[in-house]
């Protein structure tokens, strides 16, 4: 990369300092279309779930679907950041920030969403264990439960793991700027001074974290699956549950990454940082997912067929013949069949062949919740009571809104905190290209201690 | 009083069973059952506690109707308890599956985990059209909107026995606490008892060679026993 370090600081601050009329339109749009999102929600918790599309027996629904979904879309910090961090890739410099920020955002979409499904919102908290005027804990042996403890532990570590290396970077801002960003920026810092005691503090503590979150983010999936999992329903009771979502969830998590940085690229002008060998080393991930997601549907249906037990035989011809077989092949095409090509051939991995595979897989994977959850609770076991599910305007306005949601969220926080870190991509500079002296007020390191940072 | 020494079961005559539905709408009357309005059970919301599961076997001309009445198999290995985040659905001392409206926040996941698929959901506040809500039973709590509910046994009715029995000094004699839909059942298809009591109807019958136990294969440990002659394995699932 032949730019100096002032020029990535110039570039990567501008998006940050500079608001144009562009930003207040979209955030506004996007603004109104979560007020939306919010009234639907209002006015289902007032009228009753049953506004929703929701019966007997498919008791879950969207709502479950966008949470698993979200999740899922939420391993794309981990994976990447964290092990591609541990791993020195030098690649992923401008990438991990970006990563971690869909994580952060949507985990806070994704937990919503078992909120937004209950009968009795406003009584939600009950899942906290405290000591209560009930004389009652919750049950720890619902997996209901470990979701709350999973999805929290996950939020509080990617938070941090989020929040971490942006310490500098805000140090940065915070001697660039006046009035209430200053405030902001030196809050957000917290006391930053770049001196070498603090930067090995911060690589100790994000090598810690990049640690920790690995197995954490394996077990919040984990424990999505085994809401499934767990219950005696056709399809659902199945040893592969875990894994098979911890590699779906993987698999979505970097095709939101990729859609989010084709999407940055563009709009913030960061063509030169977001380059193409990023997207061909992402597309490869890509593609190893989208064959292990492939795998894992492979086995999963042909244990199930083999073993013909009613019950399960029932699920699985609903969704080869039944009336969920259109969903299915689409399902598979969006998953495998378009961007397995995309992805394998090199010539088409570039940055629109990798970003057409990312949004046909985003909806495919949707589509692959969808599949695992309604089918399942349309065909239990008694015929009598096999059903069929239709969702209603409200789940649908609610779903569609949460991609707003993210999109807003998303475009606040870049406003706020550069969306590439700047240390990061500067202390990836050869040393040759720096300029000499930067100054002590930068709350940023001097040349030679971005060395002595083992990033 | 110590009231952990029954073990309340049925037993289901399925070749007595005439599909008649009395035992529907008692059960409807006696525990406060809404009535959610054609729109609603069109789109699945139904919220009869028992119901009538009709099943055909056959071509013209010899077509075959099969009657099994499905309520809450109380089952002694309940799926639908171990998944409830807030023990709104737990095991009662008496073995019954209790469900505490109060404590119940609306997940429906013990409603996804049931197999017989008996539990049904408030989707709604209750409404009763005038004049049914005129008949409430007032031994029976009136659930809202959000909550699960489900066949409770008549809870009610077999507390009320116990009571009465404790007053004038007696233990309960056999067939004493009948549930709504097995006092209104008339050609005898249903039989209520402590299954700790061997020489009880239901007992008795829940030994009979024709008795099997819905989805027994699954490991729920149902109290309900369903008579039936013939065999029990593949067409009567």
């Amino acid at each position: 990369m032949a730019k100096t370090a002032e020029e990535i600081q110039r570039d990567l601050l501008r998006p940050v300092l500079k608001t144009s009329w562009r930003f207040v339109l979209v955030v506004a749009g996007l603004g109104i279309c979560v007020l939306a999102g919010f009234s639907a929600w209002m006015y289902q918790a007032t009228n009753g779930i049953g506004v929703a599309g929701i019966n007997r027996p498919v008791f879950w629904g969207f709502y479950i679907t966008n949470f698993v979904f979200w999740i899922g879309i939420s391993h794309a910090g981990t994976l990447i950041s964290a092990i591609l961090r541990l791993s020195n890739a030098t690649w992923r410099r401008p990438i991990t920030r970006c990563a971690e920020v869909i994580t952060v955002f949507a985990l806070m979409i994704g937990a919503m969403f078992p909120i937004v499904h209950l009968g009795r919102p406003w009584l939600a908290f009950w899942l906290v264990p405290y000591p209560s005027e009930r004389g009652l804990w919750p049950n720890y042996r619902s997996p209901l439960l470990w979701d709350f403890f999973a999805i929290n532990t996950y939020l509080i570590g990617s938070v941090s793991f989020l929040f971490l290396p942006i310490i500098p970077d805000c140090a940065l801002l915070r001697d660039r700027s006046s009035g209430w960003r200053r405030r902001l920026y030196s809050g957000l810092c917290l006391g930053w001074r770049g001196t070498q005691k603090q930067w090995q503090q911060l690589e100790t503590a994000m090598h810690i974290m990049a640690i920790v979150i690995i197995p954490v983010a394996v077990s919040v999936h984990s424990i999505v699956s085994w809401d499934f999992a767990m219950t005696p329903v056709p399809m659902w009771h199945s040893t592969i549950f875990a894994p098979y979502f911890v590699a779906g969830a993987i698999f979505s998590g970097i095709a939101a990454l990729i859609v989010a940085m084709v999407l940055l690229r563009s709009f913030l002008h960061l063509e030169e940082y977001l380059t193409a060998q990023c997207f061909d080393n992402l597309g490869k991930l890509l593609l190893v997912m989208s064959l292990l997601w492939f795998y894992f549907v492979f086995a999963e249906r042909l244990t199930t067929w083999y073993g013909n037990a009613k019950p399960e035989m029932a699920v699985l011809w609903l969704t080869q013949r039944g009336p969920f077989r259109q969903l299915f092949w689409v399902m598979l095409c969006c998953n495998f069949v378009i961007p397995f090509p995309l992805l394998a051939i090199k010539k088409l991995r570039t940055i629109p062949g990798t970003f057409i595979a990312s949004v046909t897989i985003i909806a495919g994977m949707w589509i692959e919740r969808y599949l695992i959850i309604v089918p399942s609770l349309s065909h239990k076991f008694l015929p009598y009571t096999w059903g069929s599910y239709r969702p209603t305007w409200v789940e649908i306005t609610i779903t569609s809104v949460t991609f707003c949601a993210m999109a807003l969220l998303f475009i606040v926080f870049s406003k706020i905190v550069p969306v590439v870190s700047v240390w990061e991509l500067k202390a990836g500079l050869p040393p040759g290209s720096r300029p000499a002296g930067a100054s002590d007020r930068d709350g940023q390191l001097e040349p030679v201690q971005i060395l002595g940072a083992p990033s | 009083m110590s009231t952990s020494s029954h073990h309340w079961g049925m037993a289901v005559d399925l070749d007595r069973c005439t599909g008649c539905g009395a035992c529907v709408i008692a059960c409807q009357a006696e525990n406060n059952v809404p009535t959610v309005g054609e729109e609603e059970v069109k789109r699945g919301r139904v919220m009869h506690w028992i119901r009538i599961e009709r099943y055909y076997e056959g071509e013209f001309p010899n077509p075959q109707i099969k009657f099994r009445p499905v309520l809450c198999q109380q089952c002694d290995n309940a799926p639908c308890e171990p998944v409830c985040p807030t023990y709104a659905s737990y095991h009662t001392a008496e073995g019954l599956n209790g469900q505490v409206y109060n404590r119940c926040i609306g997940t429906r996941y013990c409603g996804n985990a049931c197999p017989y698929s008996v539990r049904t959901f408030n989707f709604f506040n209750p409404r009763w059209d005038k004049p049914l809500h005129l008949q409430l039973n007032p031994d029976v709590s009136v659930r809202q909107v959000g909550v699960m509910e489900k066949c409770t046994f008549c809870v009610q009715r077999i507390k009320a026995a116990e009571i009465q029995a404790e007053t004038e000094g007696r233990s309960l004699r056999d067939g004493e606490p009948a549930p709504a839909c097995v006092a209104s059942c008339p050609p005898r298809a249903l039989v209520f008892g402590d299954l700790n009591d061997p020489n009880s109807e239901v007992s008795r019958l829940a030994r009979s060679p024709r008795g099997g136990k819905l989805l027994e294969e699954l490991g729920t440990r149902p109290k309900i026993t369903y008579l039936q002659r013939g065999s029990w394995d593949g067409e009567n699932r």
